[in-house]
């Protein structure tokens, strides 16, 4: 191979099975333009679409064609967006709210975050058309503290369009005036939720409240108030600028336009990636992705953050979008895709999401705080061996019951992953409760002792140094042996074994 | 900005002023991603070593950033942009990769293959 | 509180004063000037802005931001996040105990570092990823965690 080559030898970004399939609409520019710079923004046709909104339509038009383009919350739960601007357009008052929520919590997702770093005026301009559309005049973009990148660009952001009098007083020669203030989150999940985010920005504790009223009634101080995701924001420049007739072009029928996707876990090209509504798992993970690492089999993919569920190998060839999530039990989400492959332990993986929907519940509803914690000592139970029969059933009763219980999103969706799992992974659960097996090796209490293959062992001696139970024996130089009864299975010896000889 | 055809203008000269830019000063650009999964990758070491290869060979060229492209996996990313050529992308660099490809690409514009992603289309 | 500490607290609660929207925001600048929020600093800060000292502290208790504690110059926070957790940040995370002999939430003696473990840092591609301040490390092992708590201890 050579080591140099000409510059006509290289593809196209978009000659990479990375992005082959991919459609930037969100992304457009990340990764291309400097954040830093307003000037790079404006060149791609940056605030045009504002431009266009604020000088020559009418509020009414923009939200017409809002709704045209079928556009919904890409923040997970998909209300179409139109809607709700129409709703926030219409309740009566002087003062109203807009909020961007950029508290991206859910484990497994950062595609808000790279927006934020990569391109911060998109966001802007969204918000800008946005406030235009329902009459508001001051914005606030709630951001998670755990980004502090993304916080500094944001600001940068705002101060160089307020120079530009992009935003301010009388923009475009208009009587719009528009201001946007950035809160930051202090390390609370919940806030996720539309109406603990707005408690959180006026300064109390973030916890949900009931709807109705909906923030469009009654938002921010008690003002109506539209709240979108990032990403939600981020499309409205395109759709303004090209109609919603283009952005109806790509995606499915009830879910138009594109979605962005955290591709993480054991895949090979783990990323950011944005696709037309309606690509199907298999094209995401193996296409795109590029399967999965070190040729491993295919166990499922978690989607939709805490909130989501675990889909199986039989469900790859599902078209992704909204109600085709929701139908098998899973959800669209914000968008992280962590893909598990057959070395993952289904019921770890359950265990795993409600230790942190439990342990970032407010607190608020009961159904929420007890159930989640019921199911957690339950689900814990069995990935320490002592699963008792009938734990399975009582799972899905409580799960059922906080579903339809649960004051706020969180709770609604907490019992997600474990009714999925237990869906399509039942046998696990079983294997784990009656045979006291771990069937992926993973939960250390049903491990059970290791064992040295005899015609491999070269008798090194490394696993007795390392074993903590002192539980190996052998001579230099000849096969060693593990007495089952001391081992405790803790996989030192495994680790440190030159010819791989040792398993359990 | 008071009206649409200001915001238009205003996009013009950005072009215009880049184009001109271009012919007059002929300058490459080394743009490195700065997002956070760049940087936890270890693109700020990649940006001092630019730097200090810049130094040392007193080039005269423009350094800038930019966010996330989309593949973690292959960061810390380093584009090129030579005076005439397109854009071109390496991934996995590190510190000591940087000068190699620095003086392939910019002196001889020849692409070292091993890292070497893809072009961007102008 | 001491005099010094006191007019920190004052500096930042005379752009908030009698703007109780602001809470969270005086919160969060003293406790990066201060480091952390002693029960004196809460009711000093409760009773300038007028607000029960019961609210504040509801606050104080409710988001994971906030500590009541001092803590370390330097806040390790380990990701538990779904990728992290399936590329072995688990291991990651005992390394980081035995390495600086504390546990979740711990402070060490010599108050250099804070190990704090978080639901996700977003920083997913990159698998295990630790921050360290707000400088972020990714692709970390439960050796290369150990060079980097070196490179930091070495700097003081």
């Amino acid at each position: 191979m050579k080591e140099y080559t000409a510059i006509k030898e290289l593809p196209y970004y978009e000659e990479l099975d990375f992005y082959k399939k991919q459609k930037r609409i969100v992304l457009q520019n990340c990764g291309l333009i400097d954040p830093e710079k307003i000037d790079d923004y404006i060149e791609k046709k940056g605030y045009q679409a504002a431009a266009k909104a604020i000088t020559q339509m009418k509020s009414k038009e923009i939200i017409e064609e809002v709704k045209k383009s079928g556009l919904r919350g890409r923040g997970g739960g998909g209300f179409p967006t139109g809607l709700k601007w129409q709703f926030a357009k219409d309740a009566e008052g002087e003062k109203k709210y807009i909020v961007c929520n950029a508290d991206e919590g859910d484990p497994g997702a950062f595609m808000d975050r790279s927006l934020l770093e990569g391109d911060p005026h998109k966001l802007l301009e969204g918000m800008m058309i946005a406030a235009y559309a329902i009459d508001a005049d001051e914005g606030y973009i709630y951001v998670r503290a755990e980004y502090p990148l993304a916080i500094r660009r944001l600001k940068k952001a705002i101060s160089q369009a307020e120079e530009l009098g992009l935003l301010g007083e009388n923009i475009f020669g208009t009587e719009f005036n528009f201001k946007i203030h950035i809160k930051e989150g202090a390390g609370a999940f919940v806030c996720g939720e539309e109406t603990a985010l707005m408690a959180s920005i006026e300064g109390k504790r973030g916890t949900p409240t009931s709807r109705p009223p909906y923030p469009a009634q009654s938002g921010l101080w008690g003002k109506p108030t539209n709240i979108n995701n990032v990403e939600t924001y981020a499309n409205i420049p395109f759709i303004i600028d090209n109609g919603a007739e283009e952005f109806n072009k790509f995606g499915t029928e009830n879910s138009s336009g594109t979605k962005v996707f955290a591709l993480t876990g054991k895949i090979k090209n783990t990323g950011l990636v944005e696709v037309p509504m309606g690509l199907s798992l298999r094209d995401i993970i193996y296409d795109i992705g590029g399967g999965i690492t070190d040729d491993k089999g295919f166990k499922a993919v978690q989607t939709g953050g805490p909130s989501g569920g675990c889909i199986p190998a039989e469900q790859l060839d599902l078209k992704i979008d909204y109600d085709s999530l929701k139908e098998i039990g899973a959800m669209m989400g914000s968008g992280g895709m962590v893909v598990m492959d057959e070395d993952t332990c289904m019921v770890d993986v359950a265990r795993f999401f409600l230790t942190f929907t439990q342990s970032e519940s407010c607190g608020k509803c009961t159904p929420c705080r007890l159930g989640t914690k019921r199911m957690l000592e339950i689900l814990e139970r069995i990935t320490e061996g002592e699963g008792k029969k009938g734990d399975i059933e009582k799972l899905e009763q409580l799960g059922k019951v906080i579903k339809e219980a649960s004051l706020c999103g969180l709770g609604q969706t907490a019992p997600n992953p474990v009714l999925t799992t237990i869906k399509y992974f039942r046998d696990e659960y079983e294997a784990h409760i009656n045979d006291k097996k771990c069937p992926a090796g993973q939960c250390d209490a049903l491990k059970g002792s290791y064992v040295i293959d005899e015609d491999h062992c070269i008798g090194c001696g490394q696993c007795k140094t390392v074993c903590p139970a002192d539980a190996i024996t052998g001579k230099k130089q000849k096969a060693h042996t593990i007495d089952p009864e001391a081992c405790i299975s803790c996989g030192a010896c495994a680790e440190v074994c030159p010819v791989n000889a040792i398993s359990n | 900005m008071k009206s649409f055809s200001e915001l238009k203008e205003y996009q013009n000269e950005i072009s215009e002023k880049k184009k001109n830019n271009q012919k007059i000063d002929d300058k490459p650009e080394i743009i490195i991603g700065m997002g956070t999964c760049g940087i936890a990758a270890g693109a700020k070491k990649i940006r001092n070593a630019v730097v200090d290869v810049v130094k040392e060979k007193n080039l005269d060229v423009k350094i800038t950033e930019t966010g996330c492209i989309g593949m973690c996996e292959k960061e810390p990313l380093m584009d090129i942009k030579m005076p005439g050529m397109e854009r071109v992308t390496y991934g996995e660099i590190e510190e000591s990769d940087v000068k190699r490809i620095i003086n392939k690409h910019v002196f001889e514009k020849k692409i070292v293959k091993e890292f070497a992603i893809a072009r961007i289309l102008e | 509180m001491d005099k010094i500490e006191l007019s920190k607290v004052d500096t930042i609660l005379d752009d908030h004063r009698g703007k109780k929207d602001s809470l969270i925001t005086v919160l969060q600048k003293s406790q990066n000037e201060l480091g952390y929020l002693s029960k004196d600093t809460q009711k000093y800060i409760a009773d300038e802005m007028k607000i029960p000292y019961s609210k504040l502290y509801g606050v104080v208790t409710f988001y994971s931001q906030f500590h009541q504690k001092p803590r370390g110059k330097y806040i390790v926070r380990v990701c538990e996040g779904t990728a992290c957790h399936v590329r072995g940040g688990d291991k990651v995370l005992e390394a980081l105990k035995d390495e600086l002999g504390v546990d979740r939430g711990e402070t060490t003696k010599d108050l250099l570092f804070t190990l704090e473990p978080v639901a996700c840092l977003g920083a997913c591609g990159l698998a295990p990823v630790v921050m360290i301040n707000d400088e972020s490390y990714g692709r970390m092992t439960p050796e290369s965690i150990v060079e980097v708590i070196n490179e930091y201890r070495n700097k003081n």
